[in-house]
């Protein structure tokens, strides 16, 4: 892997999260200087920041994008107790051209009344919901019920889980065998106050999310939280960012014909993981599901991968060389690219392989050298 | 099998390496990282707030690779449908076919990246391709091997020549070397003279030893006995002929005996005077020493075992070669601590170990094009044992699926990868439905590609999306014909009578359609939404009245109403269309039609009193008075046109 190109990202303070959209053409960051940026990947690759503007009265902690069926918008949680709802609208043509867009404020979601640490959209074939957790210990449900007006936002559930909450996560599963499920983490670090990762499941019958499962052996702060790919499965997969990375299985138990209590599961470890020395402050799924990337204490992003046994392992560590780039400020639109050279990395090079190893050149062979780069997947093809 | 452990790959990112947490965002090809502060406290000024776009690959980016996938995609293609009624017995030719076509994709790449990097005169340039080049002759090398051992299977005999062949096409800087020699003045003179006698020599090339020592036999004509012996032997070593008469055990016996022939030149020191022909002759005897001692024209460890089988041991089985693979190795790499990772991979070869020819080549590689082609090759020869995933998934379904989704993250070679998953029985489908939705739509022509993939797939949830996505885009621009179209194509009957409305909403603030072909050749897609519907036959009423059909454009507008298509809020635009055609000469209305759009306008306006302001503010009011009063005129005078007309028709 290598750093294709760095981007200024111009913003005052801390970024506190990057949120690619749903095709990966676009981008949103947000800070601790109270602002969202949003930024367009252009035919070469290139970020260009095309809207940049103040969306909370304090550090916005996660932005996300909704699912583009819903058009253009954003989400974004802050320590000022709210969270908001921001949709781009198709600006005067002049603009356009000079590489701009705008965003409106749709709603502001003022029920907390604590910080709101995280914001989700629920899985698109559930219609417009946004779902918000809260240092309260509350998690709120929204629903847009007219995806053309988005100013009118009703709270469907709110769900007290009785823990300070850090995290949420959707089950992204669509399948009819699965009702609507999400998983809330708490970062309240006393063990004594047992799990602190919680299941919540929608009950068709009642019109509400109930407790389906508490995961008891995870007693420590959580931090982040990510439900996998379904994959067309019968169960789920979770991963935890905690003390350590941790993956769970969660086999949903048959269940009677008669119960109309929520699923019950069976969980299981499925890795767990402390590189990271201490705690682990993200966790997230490609697209597959076939890697899990962790950010962590020891400042490293880690990636793990299953090989074919599905046995998990460390495939790659992205970590910092201890020297920052000073960023070009100053240009309001600022996209630089810093550095358009590769960093090579040396991974498991062949080392010296060549037919022509002990002596002359074969007609193909370049010089005996250390094969670094330049693999056809730069990914470890670890299985 | 035994888990390889591998120290994970680290990417240096130029960002502070203390204090500070890495953030991070997935991206389709590529991972966004950043500078961040976890911990809620302490958050001290940060340096910089760069965002950096960390790459997993680049070398789909290269156009001459590039080829290399595409080729390669034609050849799987074919692979996954030679015909599973064969029996396998029949279909071997054609997988050794299949290998070969695969080998020569290589080679052509190899070929031409050898020549961009020799003419490159950027230096890192030149060195990636030279690297590439590298890694390509490693996989082809070992292809081959595979190809000899385990697909071709060739039987005691035909192992050796095809070991020597195999050895032949990865060491051909003889040749040039010999062209060189013989390109000099006096080739028997040329420094490497020698060097490529016995290099022909150490590959059973014979003739072409001969032909090579005939030029230095004529000038010595002292030695010419000497030389004519050597001649003799070398032209009666026996090879074994697979497709001959010859028996296996005549052709060993054969061997023996002109083996002992050597043999006997070398005790009776035939050659003592000249030490090149010595030399040759302890080669043809199989003398390891002497093998040894000319490393540097092996260079390697597989050509010496390959020379050393073809002089000691050329019946040899293929059972017997990893015996003779392992001790050639360590003979011939004793200075040496450690094998490399190419050593262990054609190793493991020789031991028919293909699992752990493809672990290796995984990790040692970083290749998932070389291990997902072979090992789906070596399915097909039925010679994977199942090796179960977790999740019921084999070994060569988990590897092209890696392979496939590489593909995807790239702008047009996705569409490669589209086949792999279709053969991919377990999670192929899965997969292709989780990226094909990431797909940028960035054009029209963009989304109908992949429409058609997942039309023809039945993937009704991804062909719904892309077409909500597509139909959103085009609303938010205010394109209504192409968003109309888009929600047809999802049958998304909510979206459809949105933009319906719009279009009406159009119409009546301009007086026109726009997208008048869609609208016309609405077909039965009219029926998606009551709205829809309506916006059809509204538009077929135009069109009747345009085309003066003005009897059958009365009746649909006069339906319109009744049957209750339209919506109330439009009742008034229709009466007011009415009104063209009533105040005609001639009479198209009947009595009772205007009957009934007279009862219309009476429930309109008496719905309009009882809820006051309900529509348009109140400077319109005295537009609408005068309206509904110009209609009552127009109607009442209709009705007694109809009457008198009817009435006279009928006397």
């Amino acid at each position: 892997m290598f750093v294709a190109r760095s981007i200024a990202a111009d913003h005052k303070d801390l970024i506190h999260d990057v949120s690619y959209d749903f095709h990966g053409r676009r981008m949103a960051t947000c800070s601790s200087d109270q602002s969202v940026k949003v930024w367009d990947k252009s035919e070469n690759g290139e970020w260009h920041c095309t809207a940049s503007w103040k969306t909370h009265s304090g550090s916005v902690w996660r932005v996300t994008w909704a699912h583009p069926e819903f058009g253009q918008v954003l989400a974004s949680c802050s320590f000022d107790r709210t969270a908001a709802v921001w949709e781009e609208i198709v600006g005067e043509s002049n603009d356009k051209q000079r590489g701009l867009s705008h965003w409106i404020k749709r709603t502001t979601l003022v029920d907390s009344r604590t910080s709101v640490t995280d914001v989700k959209f629920a899985p698109k074939h559930m219609g417009l919901m946004l779902t918000t957790c809260s240092a309260d210990g509350v998690v709120r449900i929204y629903e847009a019920p007219d995806v053309m007006n988005l100013s009118q936002w009703s709270l469907q559930h709110e769900i007290s889980c009785k823990l300070s909450c850090s995290c949420i996560s959707w089950n992204p599963s669509s399948s009819r065998a699965h009702p609507p499920m999400f998983a809330v983490g708490s970062d309240d670090s006393n063990v004594t106050y047992g799990g602190k990762v919680q299941i919540y499941e929608y009950n068709e019958n009642t019109r509400k999310y109930a407790k389906a499962e508490t995961l008891m052996t995870v007693t420590d702060a959580v931090h982040d939280i990510a439900f996998a790919p379904n994959l067309g499965r019968s169960f789920h997969v979770l991963a935890i960012a905690t003390k350590d990375v941790r993956i769970f299985k969660l086999v949903p138990m048959r269940k009677e014909s008669t119960s109309t209590g929520p699923t019950k599961f069976e969980v299981q470890i499925v890795a767990q993981f402390d590189n990271h020395n201490s705690q682990v402050w993200r966790v997230s799924w490609n697209i597959t599901s076939t890697l899990l990337a962790s950010s962590g204490d020891d400042g490293c992003v880690r990636l793990w991968k299953a090989n074919y046994m599905d046995n998990w392992k460390c495939t790659g560590i992205l970590k910092g060389d201890g020297s920052p780039l000073s960023g070009s400020s100053g240009q309001p639109t600022a996209m630089s690219t810093v550095v358009g050279s590769s960093v090579h990395t040396s991974q498991n090079a062949l080392n010296g392989m060549s037919a022509g190893r002990v002596g002359k050149r074969a007609p193909f062979a370049p010089p005996v050298r250390q094969l670094t780069s330049s693999k056809i997947y730069q990914h470890s093809a670890y299985y | 099998m035994e888990e390889v452990d591998v120290e994970p790959a680290i990417t240096n990112i130029p960002a502070a390496s203390a204090g500070t947490h890495l953030g991070f965002a997935w991206g389709p090809g590529d991972i966004l990282v950043y500078e961040t502060l976890y911990k809620a406290s302490g958050a001290i000024g940060s340096g910089c707030p760069c965002i950096h776009e960390v790459r997993k690959d680049e070398d789909i980016y290269s156009p001459i690779l590039r080829k290399l996938f595409n080729e390669s995609h034609h050849i799987f293609v074919g692979l996954q449908t030679i015909g599973e009624d064969l029996p396998s017995k029949n279909k071997k030719p054609q997988f050794v076919s299949i290998s070969k076509n695969y080998r020569s994709v290589i080679r052509a790449c190899m070929e031409e990246l050898q020549q961009v990097a020799v003419s490159s005169k950027v230096a890192d340039v030149a060195t990636q391709y030279g690297n590439q080049v590298s890694i390509l002759l490693a996989i082809e090398l070992i292809w081959n091997l595979c190809e000899v051992l385990f697909i071709d299977a060739a039987p005691a005999g035909s192992l050796l020549l095809h070991l020597l062949d195999w050895v032949r096409l990865h060491k051909a800087d003889v040749d040039e070397k010999a062209r060189e020699v013989l390109q000099s003045e006096s080739p028997a003179e040329h420094h490497d003279y020698w060097n490529v006698v016995v290099s022909y020599v150490l590959q059973g090339r014979l003739e072409e030893a001969r032909q090579m020592l005939v030029k230095q036999a004529t000038l010595q004509p002292a030695a010419r006995s000497m030389y004519k012996l050597m001649d003799t032997l070398l032209s009666k070593m026996p090879f074994y002929n697979p497709g001959g008469t010859q028996t296996l055990t005549e052709f060993d016996v054969k061997w023996r005996h002109w083996h002992e022939e050597v043999d006997r030149c070398l005790q009776d020191n035939s050659f003592a005077s000249n030490k090149h022909l010595e030399v040759i002759c302890k080669i043809l005897v199989g003398d390891e020493d002497t093998l040894l001692e000319h490393k540097d024209l092996l260079s390697t460890w597989y050509h010496f075992l390959v020379t050393r089988l073809l002089f000691c041991h050329p019946t040899v089985k293929p059972t017997e070669l990893h015996y003779y693979a392992q001790s050639c190795l360590t003979m011939f790499l004793d200075s040496r601590s450690v094998p490399e990772p190419l050593d262990s991979i054609l190793l493991a070869a020789f031991e028919f170990d293909i699992h752990q020819v493809i672990k290796d080549c995984s990790i040692a590689l970083n290749n998932w094009w070389f291990v997902a082609h072979l090992t789906d090759l070596l399915d097909h020869c039925k010679l994977l044992q199942s090796h179960n995933l977790h999740f019921g998934s084999n070994l060569r379904e988990f590897l092209l699926l890696e392979y496939a989704s590489g593909l995807f993250t790239h702008h047009s070679l996705w569409q490669l990868a589209v086949d792999y998953f279709d053969h991919c029985p377990e999670f192929g489908r899965v997969y292709l439905e989780l990226q094909i939705e990431r797909v940028p739509l960035d054009t029209e022509r963009k989304a109908l590609k992949v429409l058609r993939i997942c039309e023809q797939r039945q993937m009704s949830e991804q062909v719904r999306s892309i077409c909500k996505i597509m139909a959103m885009r085009a609303l938010r621009n205010n394109r209504l014909g192409s968003a109309l179209s888009w929600s047809i194509r999802a049958k998304d009957a909510a979206f459809a009578t949105l933009i319906s409305e719009k279009f009406l909403q159009d119409y009546c603030a301009r007086g026109t359609f726009s997208d008048l072909d869609l609208i016309d050749n609405l077909g039965p897609a009219m029926l998606l939404s009551d709205r829809l519907t309506f916006l059809g036959k509204y538009r077929e009423f135009h069109k009747l009245y345009g085309e003066k059909r003005s009897g059958e454009a009365a009746k649909l507008l006069l339906s319109l109403m009744t049957a209750k298509i339209a919506p109330r809020s439009f009742w008034m635009t229709l009466l007011t269309d009415a009104l063209p055609l009533l105040e005609q000469k001639e009479v198209i209305f009947s009595a009772d039609q205007t009957h009934e759009l007279m009862f219309c306008l009476e429930e309109l306006t008496s719905l309009n009193t009882t809820a006051p302001g309900a529509d348009g503010p109140m400077q319109d009011e005295d537009t609408e008075l005068t309206k509904v009063e110009l209609l009552r005129l127009a109607l009442a005078r209709n009705l007694a046109r109809a009457i008198v007309k009817e009435g006279t028709v009928e006397a």
